[in-house]
């Protein structure tokens, strides 16, 4: 892995990424380039799923939510610090992922589709009436809890460190996973499935394994997400635009690639940003990604880096 | 102890509603192996019709059905052109964002128009009483159309040209194809079909409850639990799991707050999934 130029491309971002705003000392810089980070760690762990394994999950939203949740709960009443909250959220949102996952991924394509609909729902319905989670006026944070950290002013930048390395980790996940046989054997059954069990894949755990997977990182992130914001509520937490976001982002990037979930983040970003400065574009902001997608899906189903594949093929060695 | 029978009733009343919805739904699936996600905005859009219609027109609300439901048919078609066509015999994934992006456009453009307030339909009609209990006329005339437009149905399927034709599709599209059977036309025409049905739904289900823009979501997360009962591509089947669905949902309310009810749906949903994916209601193939 060391040896591939692609290793240090992406040390090569996290760097700029962590950088670009102390050097610059610019605090909206440092904001914008957090919420590209998490679109990246949204979009490329999507990818897990939507690109290697082919199978859409339009729920992403709800590991990120529920990591907030569990992360927000666990700061609050219980008092634990912010490290072991955050990594207990990604525990407990990674194995509840695992064990619906094996339920409910021995199942095929549009199934599964159904279901991961249906997830978001009802998880956002179940925690709106959970009254230890404040059911649907959410949870506060006393604002004591920065102190740890040095008082907000610091603790806004440690959590921004904390969620560029995240970015980095879901692009290192994204690019191990896909180097290695785990990897083969989801792209395999992204192109294939049949194929691919009877060549001896085990199809269904590796399906819930990447899927299990897929939900670390963003539980991690929504952890950190909401204890920033010292606030979650259901509508928040379970907002149904970040996971269309997220695939949008993806199969603009192109999907199964491991650059294109980051550029396709960077492009969307700037779309966005454009968007909601616009005066008459402002309220249309779903209708353009919605429209966006959809151009996609007909015309350019592999997206950015796919055409770039097809244009110079060479880059498939650098960019992967 | 007549309570609770009092609410399976009515659950099963509008139950019944949900099937409809959910025929929409599994004829499209049937025919074409497309999950329409516009399924959603299409309920919505029956219902925004029926609001327009009473409204702005002065129609009585059971008027505004043909209206609806031919409208609903150009709207399919119109969206069968635009986002599924492209996507027939591509990977399921494809077509699932294709009518995913159609349905995020659809609920964008509704929200920046409308927003998302409270809208209700007032609809008077006299019920049957039962001891203590009122059953709403609306849940009961609602019941009652369904089961006329699910005949219609039948009917058409199994005794017209166009509908054999459609089954014939579902069947086999290349054998259909090979006996002179025009697919492209007839796919168009059953998602014309599809989401007229679910139009109709919508605004029956307007009659029932008050709505907003966002309703949608609610109602295409029922129409799939729906369909998973009755077997993907089985009308028949999907209005048994509407009815049945209903009665779970009649079962349930007089003992938990009604927002829970969509928890409880989607928990029956996985549990249908991986015990009986074919569906509950899945009979031998005539």
């Amino acid at each position: 892995m060391l040896r591939r130029p692609f290793f240090w491309i992406i040390a090569l971002v996290i760097a700029v990424f962590a950088l670009a705003p102390v050097v610059s000392g610019s605090v909206q810089l440092r904001e914008s380039l957090l919420l590209a980070s998490i679109y990246i760690i949204l979009a490329s762990n999507l990818n897990l799923m939507l690109g290697y394994a082919g199978y859409v999950n339009f729920g992403s939203i709800v590991f990120f939510g529920l990591g907030g949740y569990i992360c927000v709960y666990l700061l609050g009443a219980p008092g634990w610090p912010l490290a072991a909250a955050t990594l207990a959220a990604g525990v407990v949102v990674s194995v509840l992922a695992l064990f619906f996952g094996l339920g409910i991924l021995r199942l095929r394509g549009a199934y599964f589709a159904l279901s991961t609909i249906g997830v978001n729902e009802a998880v956002q319905a179940f925690v709106a009436n959970f009254a230890p989670w404040g059911g649907s006026s959410g949870l506060y944070l006393s604002s004591a809890l920065f102190a740890p950290l040095g008082g907000p002013m610091r603790a806004l930048w440690i959590i921004y460190f904390f969620l560029v390395g995240i970015m980095g980790l879901s692009l290192y996940l994204s690019y191990g996973i896909k180097i290695s046989k785990f990897g083969l054997g989801l792209l395999a059954i992204g192109q294939n499935e049949d194929a691919a069990s009877v060549l001896g894949v085990p199809t269904p755990l590796y399906k819930a394994l990447a899927y299990s997977a897929s939900a670390f990182l963003p539980a991690l992130a929504g952890g950190l997400y909401f204890f920033k914001s010292a606030f979650i509520q259901p509508a928040d937490a379970f907002d149904l635009t970040f996971s269309l976001e997220a695939i949008v982002i993806v199969m603009l990037g192109g999907q199964g690639t491991i650059a294109g979930p980051a550029i396709g983040a960077y492009f969307y970003e700037e779309m966005r940003g454009w968007l909601l400065t616009s005066d008459t574009f402002s309220n249309f902001q779903l209708v353009a990604a919605g429209a966006l997608l959809l151009l996609i899906v007909q015309f350019l189903p592999s997206g950015l880096m796919g055409w770039v594949y097809g244009r110079w093929p060479q880059v498939r060695k650098v960019l992967e | 102890m007549t309570g609770i029978i009092a609410s399976i009733i009515d659950g099963v009343l509008v139950g019944s509603v949900y099937g409809l919805a959910a025929m929409g739904l599994t004829l499209i699936w049937g025919v074409m192996d497309v999950v329409n996600l516009t399924h959603g905005s299409m309920i919505v859009a029956g219902m925004f019709g029926l609001y327009l219609l009473t409204e702005f027109v002065g129609l009585n609300p059971y008027a505004a059905l043909p209206p609806v439901l031919v409208g609903g048919f150009l709207v399919g078609l119109a969206l069968y052109w635009v986002s599924v066509h492209r996507m027939i015999g591509r990977p399921p994934l494809m077509s699932l964002l294709s009518t995913f992006s159609v349905n995020l456009v659809l609920i964008g453009i509704g929200t920046a128009v409308w927003g998302t307030v409270l809208f209700n339909v007032q609809v008077t009609l006299p019920g049957v009483s039962w001891g203590r209990y009122t059953f709403p006329g609306t849940h009961i005339l609602a019941a009652v159309l369904t089961a006329v437009i699910a005949l219609c149905l039948y009917l058409f399927l199994h005794r017209t040209r166009p509908g054999k034709a459609i089954r014939a599709v579902a069947g086999n599209r290349t054998a259909a194809e090979l006996v002179g059977i025009p697919t492209t036309r007839v796919l168009s025409f059953a998602f014309g079909l599809g989401v007229a049905l679910a139009c109709v739904s919508g605004m029956l289900i307007a009659t029932l409850f008050p709505f907003t823009l966002l309703s949608g979501d609610t109602y295409q997360l029922k129409s799939f639990v729906v369909t998973v009962l009755g077997g993907l591509g089985n009308p028949a089947g999907a209005l048994m799991g509407g009815i049945a669905l209903g009665l779970v949902e009649g079962l349930v309310t007089p003992f938990m707050p009604v927002s829970w009810t969509l928890v409880i749906e989607f928990a029956l949903f996985v549990v249908v999934l991986i015990v009986r994916p074919g569906g509950v209601f899945t009979f031998r193939r005539s």
